[in-house]
């Protein structure tokens, strides 16, 4: 099969870390290069995710075998294939990717809110969040201090 | 493998991704932080979908209480501090960029068709360590929710030490900003005429269901979907969401800055206190195994036992049970610490309102 079909999801994965990589290189607004640094983020989650997917998969949360949802699940699937990838007669979709990423999307939120607050606190002491400006300020300041005897 | 459910499923994975990309596209394109802010939302809420069609249903309900809760009720707090108008543009900023970033998608692409198919079960991802895990679990853990088995027990130590980020994350915000307001509060201005009075109502009604869904979440997290993270931000979701209808004075008498901060460091405590026992009834940390002594397991009546294999899985279950408390307790505490930062700072500022 065409390698864009195939690998379709890491492709679309590799656009979206660009996008973000582009917006937090292209922007001097402290606020807007978070964001920017989030989608970043998103982007290696959505990588994770797409290499623990295993194809007739179902989220890893086991099924007695031999019950009626298990074979409904597995039904639709060749039977040499759940007998060769499945665990008692039902295909899961790779469980440690998820784990890794569902961590990681909480401890996102919590450095997020960091960079967010430093951000907050380099408003309060230079007056502006354009990382052009707060240079500028900043060299103002000690040119001012080296006046200063 | 050609059946039709599998096409509408890949399908579905393509279109979502697509949409993915554009909502990406519209935030590099705006120039309003606010327009941004409410993208990432909804970028967060499309990927919740997509993680659904992915199999990560764990991972979906973090995302959909994160992304589009609490990193945008953040967010909301930031531009509402730091007055931030329309982000300036500058053609000098974005050619370089560009370049930069074509060369390293470039190459990217290129190492992407290195990888195995898409949905390939003999990858090297899939065939070796997470479908051990999958066997396994029913024998060593006794959980159906392999997720949360791996999560709490087979990697408990990362978790562990992703628990202790998040509170180190929520110390770095009260030491940026305070813990909260640090003057008494002006008294927000008496609710006068009704024009809110369905938002008030509806927030009564809705402040404890949140609070219940969050211990469902929580105490049903190793059968189904959920687990400490989830029920955590899900029940930090509830004062905040009085703190934004009834004013942020109300809340924090409801609910003291101290008592958050306890609660914060008592979830990590819960988490290492659970290793430290497991190491002084002779296993290893958070080996869950010996979380009772001998003594005690032997007191387990029979008939709870199960099977002669299932001795053990009475302290996975607790073991599982207690650190995901911890992690609920620390999650919902820091994030609650975290929003008290931004808004307290909001009422200092002369003008701003929270």
């Amino acid at each position: 099969m065409n390698v864009a079909v195939t690998h379709f999801n890491y492709l679309a994965v590799v656009v979206l870390m660009m996008i973000g990589l582009y917006v937090l290189f292209s922007t001097g607004n402290l606020i807007k290069r978070m964001i920017g640094l989030a989608l970043f983020q998103t982007s290696t989650a959505l990588f994770y995710i797409s290499l623990g997917k295993v194809s007739g998969g179902t989220a890893a949360i086991k099924i007695y075998p031999d019950s009626p949802e298990a074979r409904a699940l597995a039904a639709p699937l060749d039977p040499t294939y759940v007998q060769q990838f499945g665990v008692g007669g039902v295909v899961y979709s790779n469980p440690l990717p998820h784990v890794l990423i569902l961590t990681a999307i909480v401890v996102g939120v919590a450095t997020l809110s960091v960079g967010l607050s430093i951000a907050v606190r380099i408003r309060e002491a230079y007056g502006t969040v354009e990382a052009g400006e707060i240079e500028a300020v900043a060299r103002l300041d000690t040119a001012d201090a080296g006046r200063d005897p | 493998m050609s059946e039709i459910a599998l096409q509408v499923n890949f399908g579905l994975n393509i279109a979502l991704l697509l949409m993915l990309v554009a909502i990406g596209l519209a935030i590099a394109r705006t120039r309003s932080l606010l327009a941004a802010i409410l993208l990432m939302g909804m970028y967060s809420l499309a990927s919740a979908v997509w993680l659904i069609v992915m199999d990560a249903a764990d991972v979906a309900f973090t995302e959909a209480v994160v992304g589009a809760g609490i990193s945008t009720v953040v967010l909301l707090g930031a531009i509402l501090l730091v007055r931030a108008g329309p982000v300036r543009h500058n053609w000098r900023m974005t050619i370089a960029p560009a370049v930069l970033v074509l060369g390293v998608g470039g190459l990217l692409v290129y190492a992407v068709t290195g990888l195995p198919e898409f949905g390939d079960p003999a990858s090297p991802t899939n065939a070796h360590v997470g479908r051990s895990y999958l066997i396994q679990t029913s024998d060593e853990i006794g959980v159906p929710n392999v997720v949360t088995a791996v999560l709490a027990s087979y990697r408990g130590f990362d978790t562990l030490g992703e628990t202790v980020v998040v509170f180190a994350a929520g110390i770095g915000v009260a030491l940026m900003l305070g813990f909260g307001p640090r003057s008494n509060l002006p008294r927000a201005p008496a609710a006068t005429g009704d024009h809110h009075v369905v938002l008030r109502v509806t927030a009564k009604l809705l402040i404890p269901l949140i609070a219940l869904f969050a211990f469902y979440v929580q105490f049903h997290g190793d059968l189904g979907a959920g687990g400490g993270f989830q029920a955590g931000v899900i029940l930090a979701v509830a004062p905040i969401l009085h703190a934004l209808v009834f004013g942020l004075r109300g809340t924090i008498a409801a609910l003291p800055v101290r008592a958050v901060r306890s609660v914060a460091t008592m979830g990590v405590l819960l988490y290492s206190g659970v290793g430290v026992v497991c190491m002084i009834n002779g296993g290893g940390f958070l080996d869950y195994d010996y979380l009772f002594p001998p003594s005690v397991e032997a007191m387990i009546p029979p008939g709870l036992m199960g099977e002669p294999y299932h001795a053990h899985h009475w302290g996975q279950h607790f073991g599982i049970f207690f650190i995901e408390l911890g992690v609920l307790l620390t999650v919902a505490a820091t994030m609650v610490t975290i929003f008290y930062g931004f808004a307290g700072r909001a009422a200092e500022e002369p003008g701003a309102s929270t």
